[in-house]
């Protein structure tokens, strides 16, 4: 019962350990937002003209693939508590395959963004009259994107690394739904913004 | 929570996401922004009751989870305050 007890304990303090992170990591990603948020406020059509220049079905797909990530993630911690050890791993290595699909379509579209001169200080060839303004938009959507990216790198090899060997698979699941919360606000922020401003 | 439970909320926040872009195509005189920002926030919510489990956590980590939105808030209306009135008051030199 102690031993019981303890393990408990111990479970509930790792959780919320990971939620003070995630508290310190909206602050992270809220200093973007805000960024974001002033420079829409000043340049609403300029940042408007940016976002349609975005590929919105690329954006949508990825949406969908992180959503059923999310769903896969769940269906691992659930496997876990009820000791399926093999489920668990298929279910894991789904989840880490579905991580790769989005940050292999999002590598598509900076590829993208590339080759149609939208990437400020690399490659910036455009030139209609509210360029400057774009040049503000595209820069808050690869600071945010990338950040995010980022994230759903580090949270891939640790879900690959929970395939192998044991961790708390609750924890690592609570990072990984965050990843998908941050992307839930970047579809409409970025890509649906520009179709009616 | 059962596996049931995760499916219907999964599907729930991906047909959500597909309502999200669809009403992004449609002109909702002016509030296009706020819906899509309600329909976010939904999602959100969703994803931190039930894939979370803050159902089922305790008042600790919730209050951690709510704490983080509130000073989310203050950096974005306190930065936009600031932003949005500037141009009110003539000062010189401004």
């Amino acid at each position: 019962m102690t031993t019981l007890n303890a393990d408990i304990a111990e479970r509930e303090t790792a959780e919320l350990g990971m939620w003070v992170f995630l508290a310190t990591e909206v602050m992270l990603f809220g200093g973007l937002f805000t960024a974001y948020t002033v420079y829409r406020a000043i340049y609403p059509v300029g940042f408007a003209e940016g976002s349609r220049l975005l590929d919105l079905t690329l954006g949508t797909v990825n949406t969908v693939v992180l959503i059923v990530s999310s769903g896969t993630m769940a269906l691992a911690v659930s496997a876990a508590r009820l000791g399926q050890r093999r489920l668990v791993r298929v279910v894991l290595v789904a989840t880490a395959l579905l991580g790769l699909v989005f940050l292999a379509i999002k590598a598509l579209e900076y590829q993208h963004h590339l080759a149609e001169g939208l990437v400020p200080g690399l490659a910036w060839h455009y030139s209609a009259a509210r360029a400057n303004e774009v040049q503000l938009f595209m820069l808050a959507y690869f600071a945010m994107t990338g950040l995010h990216a980022i994230h759903l790198t580090i949270a891939v090899g640790l879900v690959l690394f929970a395939t192998w060997f044991r961790t708390r698979l609750e924890i690592l699941a609570l990072y990984w739904h965050f990843v998908d919360v941050i992307w839930i606000f970047l579809l409409p922020l970025l890509y649906l913004f520009g179709l009616q401003a | 929570m059962t596996r049931r439970t995760y499916l219907v909320v999964d599907a729930a926040v991906l047909l959500l996401a597909l309502v999200s872009v669809a009403l992004a195509h449609t002109d909702l005189h002016g509030f296009n922004a706020a819906a899509a920002l309600a329909i976010a926030a939904t999602k959100a919510a969703l994803i931190a009751i039930f894939f979370m489990e803050l159902k089922l956590a305790g008042p600790v980590p919730r209050v951690v989870a709510a704490a983080s939105v509130f000073w989310l808030a203050i950096l974005v209306v306190g930065t936009m305050d600031d932003v949005l009135t500037r141009a009110w008051l003539p000062i010189p030199g401004k």
